[in-house]
């Protein structure tokens, strides 16, 4: 089980919660969950988000582990100029 | 074998990173040799010239082209109606990239591309492209992003918000973004003084010297070739086969040589046009925009109109900041507001924090990214503010500063707790500069201002081949947009142990590598660096594997130390070390081509701060501003080529200094821009300029082999605010509307002395 903090004009989507608990060993378990049990925030995980790991953020890394204690934070998908 | 290095900033004292070698496109360069977007020609090349709406918005009733289609020369035509076959299975960030590049059934812009013509001259194009009768239907217009959301405005879109917008705004409010922690009201309780201020920013372009350019050739059979002027040539390759329907295998594209991008060209605007004419035509067509219409019809960055609200105590701390940032990115959903509204208080350590960004969409021609793009007018908005309230307190604004920087641990704004970050070390290398102290004179004023990037490192792919001759060929897939070449041939000289000369890296076309992400996000030297690292080390381990097998050893059993295969210790035996060049010469005899590969989504780009220090001079009859003084301290973890840093930070300030001083996209009341020039657009000249000091701070990035940090958009975030803090200091005034323009300073001053 991890906790994902999500932004927040998501929370409205979860239920208002900032903080979401899910059973996930990496991202795309972590997307996959998120997406089944929040089917409101499918949309923007549709549209991109990035995942920020331990303050590493992450744009397409299905297969970043995530462990009990990580600080997993939700983001829009990055880019840049 | 011990040969995989940890990702250990310690691994050895550099020779070659940190040097200043020659570039290695210089003399191509200041020769004219290099090949930049429009120096391709092919035989039987016609000219590609495009229609533009004259109408900031308006109905496309009907387009007739068979004037122009039966004018001699003209060999084809495109309009909306050649790309609806693809429509349907675009999804809608893609489909508004079509629409973009060619109008279907509104022109929702001045400048919005309505038809395209290849001929076999330039003459001719311009004499069928008034052949071409488009029967328009003139609709209302908005252009200033907080006149856009009034529930009476002209809409654009009848379903482009997505679930974000609560109900009850106008249809041109497409998104909304929230961010922050704490309790911003309990936060501004405990303040002693709390400001609120409105600021606004002007639209502006990035002024690449090069306009777009690009030659396109489909034969019969549907194999393409592209030659173009792009920060991303794969994004160009999955662009436009997605929007002619051809399969991505099909169409070969070329990054030309590039003059500037700064996020510009990292998007598509006449390439499929280009190819889609090709196409119809069966020849190459060649397509070069003027300079009117990369500002009509290219992506400039949003306006904005931002409020924020900042409280502290009276020993400077900050209890409390909140903003809600509003910005229009042209006639299609994606402002960068969240990347405004993630960025704008994240150099600080808040503990009641709250930002929300709304999306807007207007009449004017789709926003393209511009270094940190969202981040600049976002600082600019917070650090006035800030420098509002210690001068209201009589507080040093740099210790007030470093009394709330965040350093590593703290939570940032946008949720994530930062790791190594430098902002602080950047603050003190200003305090410690001459600069911080030098004395002022009348009407002068110095301003101070600090700004954050995200950075990133994305999909990257690089070969490194080494030649029978001991030298060394490296392919990488990203463009160089900044120096990026040298930087790649010192950290594989580096790593390989042999001289920076003895390597050439070149930018290999689409069919020679994996997919390479766009050359953005200040991503290359970090990502493709990385690569070039990891590449460099594969083909370590198969030289150390030639010698061994030379030498009748295990492959453990042998080391790479300085550009030599050597026994790894006296067990290994006693052999003479073998040096690149000596494998390399009979590497055909050995096995084969050497050559190291590397496929990697690089992770771990590391946030970048910078602290920026200006020092200007108002006339107050003119209302003119001179730069005096510019300083710029910036995080670059570890600086591969310092020269080509230090050009990024004076490239930001430089760029900077024009956004916040003159460069505006000025409209017409009929919805028209009116100036689509230099002479009128005003960029920073040399004349214009001091010269910008530099200063590189290295506070090395965990996350790369060798610490390096983006360098390329950070530099472009603190200037609108510096400038403006400098400005308002000398002109005693808080300029809240950017460009800081003299007809505006004249005005700030008359209405602050009441007249």
């Amino acid at each position: 089980m991890v906790t994902v903090k999500i932004w927040g004009s998501l929370k409205e989507a979860a239920g208002g919660r900032s903080e979401l608990r899910v059973e996930a060993a990496n991202i795309r378990q972590l997307l996959q969950r998120l997406g089944a049990e929040y089917p409101r925030l499918q949309p923007q995980l549709k549209r991109g988000v990035s995942v920020s790991v331990d303050g590493r953020i992450y744009r397409d890394a299905w297969f970043t582990e995530l462990k009990e204690d990580s600080e997993i934070v939700l983001l829009p998908r990055l880019s840049g100029g | 074998m011990p040969l995989d290095h940890p990702q250990d900033l310690t691994i050895k004292d550099f020779k070659i990173v940190g040097q200043r070698p020659l570039r290695p496109d210089g003399i191509d360069k200041v020769t004219g040799r290099a090949r930049f977007g429009a120096d391709m020609n092919a035989p039987g090349m016609l000219v590609g010239r495009v229609l533009r709406s004259p109408h900031a918005h308006a109905r496309i009733k009907s387009i007739d082209s068979a004037k122009a289609e039966a004018l001699p020369g003209v060999k084809a035509v495109v309009t909306g109606a050649d790309f609806g076959a693809v429509k349907d299975g675009l999804d809608d960030g893609m489909l508004d990239v079509l629409v973009n590049c060619m109008a279907q059934d509104k022109a929702l812009y001045d400048g919005h591309a309505v038809a395209a013509v290849a001929a076999i001259s330039q003459t001719v194009a311009r004499q069928a492209l008034k052949l071409i009768e488009v029967d328009y239907e003139v609709l209302p217009h908005v252009l200033d992003v907080d006149a856009a959301m009034q529930p009476d405005a002209p809409v654009l879109h009848e379903e482009a918000a997505d679930e974000s917008v609560p109900a009850g705004f106008s249809k041109n409010v497409v998104r909304r973004y929230e961010f922050g922690h704490g309790d911003v009201a309990k936060g501004f309780a405990e303040a002693d003084r709390i400001v609120e201020r409105r600021f606004k920013t002007e639209a502006a372009h990035q002024g690449y010297i090069e306009p777009h350019a690009c030659l396109a050739a489909m034969g019969p059979d549907g194999q393409a070739e592209l030659w173009v002027c792009t920060q991303g040539h794969y994004m160009v390759r999955n662009t436009c086969a997605a929007l002619l329907g051809m399969d991505a295998s099909q169409l070969r594209v070329t990054a030309s040589e590039i003059g500037g991008g700064f996020g510009g060209k990292t998007t598509v605007f006449i390439e499929p046009l280009a190819l889609a004419l090709s196409r119809k035509a069966g020849r190459p067509v060649k397509m070069t925009m003027s300079r009117e219409e990369v500002f009509r019809a290219t992506g400039p960055t949003s306006s904005s109109s931002i409020d924020v609200k900042i409280g502290m105590t009276r020993e400077g701390r900050i209890t409390a900041a909140s903003g809600e940032l509003r910005y229009q990115g042209g006639a299609f959903p994606g402002s960068p507001v969240e990347f405004g509204a993630m960025s704008a208080f994240a150099a600080y350590d808040v503990e009641n924090v709250k930002t929300v960004g709304w999306d807007v969409v207007a009449n004017r021609p789709k926003q393209a990214a511009y270094r940190a793009p969202g981040a600049p007018m976002a600082a600019y908005a917070v650090e006035s503010v800030i420098d509002e309230l210690c001068k209201q307190f009589d507080l040093d604004p740099l210790s007030v500063r470093l009394k709330n920087a965040a350093v590593e641990g703290t939570t940032s704004s946008f949720g994530v707790t930062y790791g190594k970050i430098g902002l602080s070390a950047t603050l003190e290398a200003a305090r410690a500069h001459p600069h911080y102290s030098a004395a002022l004179g009348p009407n002068q004023g110095r301003g101070l201002a600090c700004g954050f990037w995200f950075n990133f490192g994305g999909e990257t792919c690089v070969s490194l081949n080494v030649n029978a001759d001991g030298t060394v060929g490296l392919s990488v897939g990203t463009p160089d947009i900044g120096g990026s070449r040298a930087s790649m041939c010192q950290m594989a000289a580096e790593e390989l142990g042999i001289a920076y000369d003895k390597v050439r890296t070149v930018v290999a076309d689409t069919a020679s590598l994996g997919y390479n992400d766009v050359t953005d996000g200040s991503r290359v030297t970090f990502a493709s660096g990385l690569a070039t690292i990891q590449a460099a080390r594969d083909a370590i381990r198969k030289l150390c594997g030639r010698a061994a097998r030379m030498w009748g050893i295990d492959e453990d059993a042998v080391i790479w130390e300085e550009g030599y295969a050597k026994p790894a210790g006296g067990n290994a035996g006693s052999f003479e070390p073998l040096s690149l060049a000596e494998i390399a010469a009979v590497s055909a005899r050995t096995g084969g081509p050497i050559a190291g590969h590397t496929e990697v989504n690089a992770d771990g780009a590391g946030q970048s701060f910078a602290t920026h220090l200006v020092d200007s001079e108002v006339d107050p009859e003119t209302g003119k501003v001179k730069i005096l003084r510019y300083t710029v301290f910036q995080d670059a973890g570890k600086a591969i080529h310092p020269s080509y840093v230090e050009g990024q930070f004076q490239g930001g300030a430089v760029q900077g200094i024009g956004w916040a001083l003159n460069e505006e996209y000025i409209y017409g009341e009929d919805g028209r821009l009116q100036n689509p020039g230099f002479l009128d657009y005003r960029v920073p000249v040399a004349s214009d300029l001091p010269m910008i000091d530099t200063v590189i701070v290295e506070v090395p990035n965990p996350g790369h082999p060798y610490g390096v940090r983006g360098v390329g958009e950070t530099s472009i975030v603190p200037p609108l605010a510096a400038i403006a803090n400098s400005v308002s200091a000398a002109a005693a005034v808080r300029m809240t509307h950017l460009p800081m323009s003299p007809p505006r300073i004249r005005k700030a001053i008359e209405e602050a002395a009441g007249r």
